[in-house]
């Protein structure tokens, strides 16, 4: 039997179709999620399908959205909300970071907010600074919050069903640059663990770890070294928060050499805190060479396409970024 | 465990008509004013620490409001939210073993004063953000629609937060969606020091309502019986799926913003001039003097209540302290 072969956005629609229909307390809400289908395509027939109670449209409101989910939450359902870009989030980050992260522990343990908060991310469609920014540190920085960034479409579903069926926040980061892409993604409900890193390459010559699309940039960019005769293990973290370090200190113990790739700023970003594990644990003593990090500038994105290419890591640049880390320079 | 009866609606027309709905009232005032006095008391005299906001004066709002309320129905607070607490029925007890940091407080000595949930009583949670707790009232009310319940929200806020980006898209959502939410703004006169009459142009906050095309009613916030009516008018309307209120509650505290306050944006005769509206001895007084109760009924009451606050004091004191060995382990509910 082939494999089936579906993309990311409708392997995230999958998820939510399915937990909707196994679970009633199941709803979406955010703009023009309805008979529009979504800003980028991903709620597509479900409002037809569940009908406008459950695939809820709502104004263009996003701490209002935010924290109805918030409220919703609270009292036994599990809102699925769509923010239209993760940008937007600014507008809402009161209820997410002083109400969603902080009720279960501030209120005594009482109380939970079972929310998924879902929202395309990252650059490369030219939408400039205000529709492109990969914001995922901020959540990653706040406790209470588990961050997820799916990387394929077999992640994304297994991912999301895991975010729905947790009892607490889950930010979801999803790429706008792999809503199209396509990947083996089983029919049947699977869940991918929320706080396991995965191996998704093994090589004996160096470790990368990247996270969004950068995975897949980065797997393309270790078949590109095998042909040189570099070979590269390849982790996607696929959870921020909470981290699992386990498989990346193991393979730095086998590589000796580390490169972390984002698509975020430099300063400050996400894989800065891998780094700073590393360098806590038993993994530094395995390093041969410096920790590299090959990340977004530290600029706003830009909108020209050379410009917006140059400012966040492509292809080329993670496979000379890996040849250099393995002359030592 | 310390507790008052709890509120009661009146078998008809007003609260203090009704036996016992007025007494259940009469404690519930009582209750939130001892507990405050007994807290500000103890602040004084470094018994307690971190910060609090009393709600001294205004304990009308939150007793005529509750008393239109079922305990399955929910609220929202706010960083002035002992009043809003006491009369959906909280134990006293574990309130002030929060205050004093202990274990047994409702947030587990993690959250204190402005952070004080109660599952049990349907209170989803004060709020130390301005506002914050809106938008979740909204939302709540969402649930109940999607779940066909017929229980309501009152999402309680000061005249501050009305003037908060949340007020407005909370508002707004639950008047498109028709939600069963009761928004109860206790217009107090001043955002911490900043009055109303600079913090925006509206005359009565109540107004603003119109912009959602709700009701909007101002109301007398230190009577019981004003502040019942026009609730349980809005909250009929929420159960019966006409959507929500905005309600203004015109009233005053006593005290300071919180403890640093030190009056400076106040006069003395304004104060003053509160003090002889005060909700708690209007209502008693009311009540002895319809016959409702008698004047020696009324000091047993109070006795009573100085009792419970007694007690709630004694037994949380006795407590153990709030324990940082679960810190860690109670950031995330765990996952089945």
């Amino acid at each position: 039997m082939s494999e089936r072969i579906i993309t990311y956005a409708e392997a995230i629609r999958e998820a939510i179709g399915q937990s909707m229909e196994s679970d009633p307390s199941v709803f979406m809400l955010g703009e023009d999620i309805g008979i529009y289908g979504g800003a980028f395509g991903v709620s597509g027939d479900l409002y037809h399908r569940f009908g406008e109670e459950r695939v809820r449209d709502t104004p263009i409101s996003e701490m209002g959205i935010v924290g109805a989910a918030v409220g919703a939450a609270l009292v036994g359902m599990k809102p699925i909300v769509e923010i239209q870009f993760s940008d937007f989030t600014a507008h809402a980050m009161d209820q997410i970071v002083n109400q969603a992260a902080k009720i279960h522990f501030m209120l005594g343990g009482e109380l939970s907010v079972p929310m998924v908060l879902r929202a395309p991310s990252g650059s490369g469609t030219g939408a400039a600074a205000q529709h492109s920014q990969s914001l995922e540190t901020w959540f990653a920085h706040v406790p209470g919050l588990k961050v997820v960034l799916p990387s394929s479409p077999m992640e994304a579903k297994g991912l999301l069903l895991s975010a729905i069926d947790d009892p607490n926040p889950v930010i979801v980061l999803e790429h706008k640059l792999l809503y199209k892409t396509s990947g083996h993604v089983p029919e049947e409900m699977y869940k991918t663990p929320i706080g396991v890193s995965k191996v998704l390459r093994e090589g004996k010559d160096l470790t990368i770890v990247a996270t969004g699309v950068m995975v897949s940039r980065s797997l393309e960019a270790a078949a590109q070294l095998s042909e040189m005769g570099i070979e590269a293990t390849v982790i996607d973290p696929r959870t921020l928060s909470p981290l699992d370090m386990g498989p990346i200190n193991d393979s730095i113990s086998q590589t000796g050499r580390v490169m972390l790739v984002q698509e975020a700023p430099k300063h400050v970003g996400f894989v800065s805190e891998i780094a700073a594990r590393i360098s806590e644990g038993p993994a530094i003593y395995s390093l041969t060479e410096p920790v590299k990090r090959l990340c977004g500038m530290d600029v706003p994105i830009p909108y020209a396409p050379q410009l917006e290419k140059a400012v966040v890591p492509q292809l080329p640049d993670i496979v000379a970024g890996a040849q250099e880390l393995m002359r030592g320079v | 465990m310390a507790t008052i009866t709890p509120l009661l609606p009146p078998a008809a027309g007003k609260v203090s008509d009704d036996k016992a709905s007025a007494m259940a009232a009469l404690e519930s005032l009582l209750a939130i004013r001892f507990f405050e006095e007994a807290v500000d008391g103890m602040f004084a005299r470094g018994l307690m620490h971190g910060t609090m906001h009393l709600s001294i004066g205004q304990e009308a709002v939150a007793t005529g409001v509750c008393a239109a309320l079922r305990q399955t129905d929910f609220i929202t607070s706010t960083h002035r939210g002992h009043s809003h607490c006491i009369a959906k029925g909280a134990d006293l007890t574990r309130m002030m073993a929060e205050l004093l940091a202990k274990q047994t407080g409702y947030c587990r000595g993690r959250g204190g004063s402005m952070h004080i949930a109660d599952a049990k009583t349907g209170n989803l949670g004060a709020n130390g953000i301005v506002a914050g707790g809106i938008p979740i009232a909204a939302g709540a009310a969402l649930a109940q629609k999607l779940k066909k319940t017929d229980n309501v929200v009152v999402s309680f806020f000061g005249d501050g937060a009305t003037n908060e980006g949340a007020f407005h898209e909370a508002l707004n959502l639950a008047s498109v969606w028709d939600l069963p939410v009761i928004f109860v703004c206790e217009n107090n006169k001043y955002g911490m020091s900043f009055s109303t009459a600079k913090s925006m142009k509206v005359e009565k906050i109540s107004e603003r309502a119109a912009a959602y095309a709700m009701p909007g009613v101002t109301v007398d916030g230190n009577d019981v019986d004003a502040v019942y009516e026009v609730t349980k008018q809005a909250v009929d309307r929420a159960r019966a799926g006409k959507g929500p209120t905005l309600i203004e509650c015109e009233t005053y505290r006593h005290k300071g913003h919180s403890k640093s306050d030190k009056n400076l944006y106040r006069t003395k005769e304004e104060i003053d001039f509160w003090k002889t509206k005060d909700p708690v001895g209007k209502f008693e007084t009311l009540l002895i003097e319809k016959g409702i109760i008698s004047k020696e009924q009324a000091e047993q009451i109070t006795e009573n209540v100085r009792n419970e606050i007694r007690n709630a004091i004694t037994e949380a004191q006795s407590a153990p302290d709030s324990d940082p060995a679960e810190l860690l382990s109670s950031v995330f509910r765990a996952v089945n």
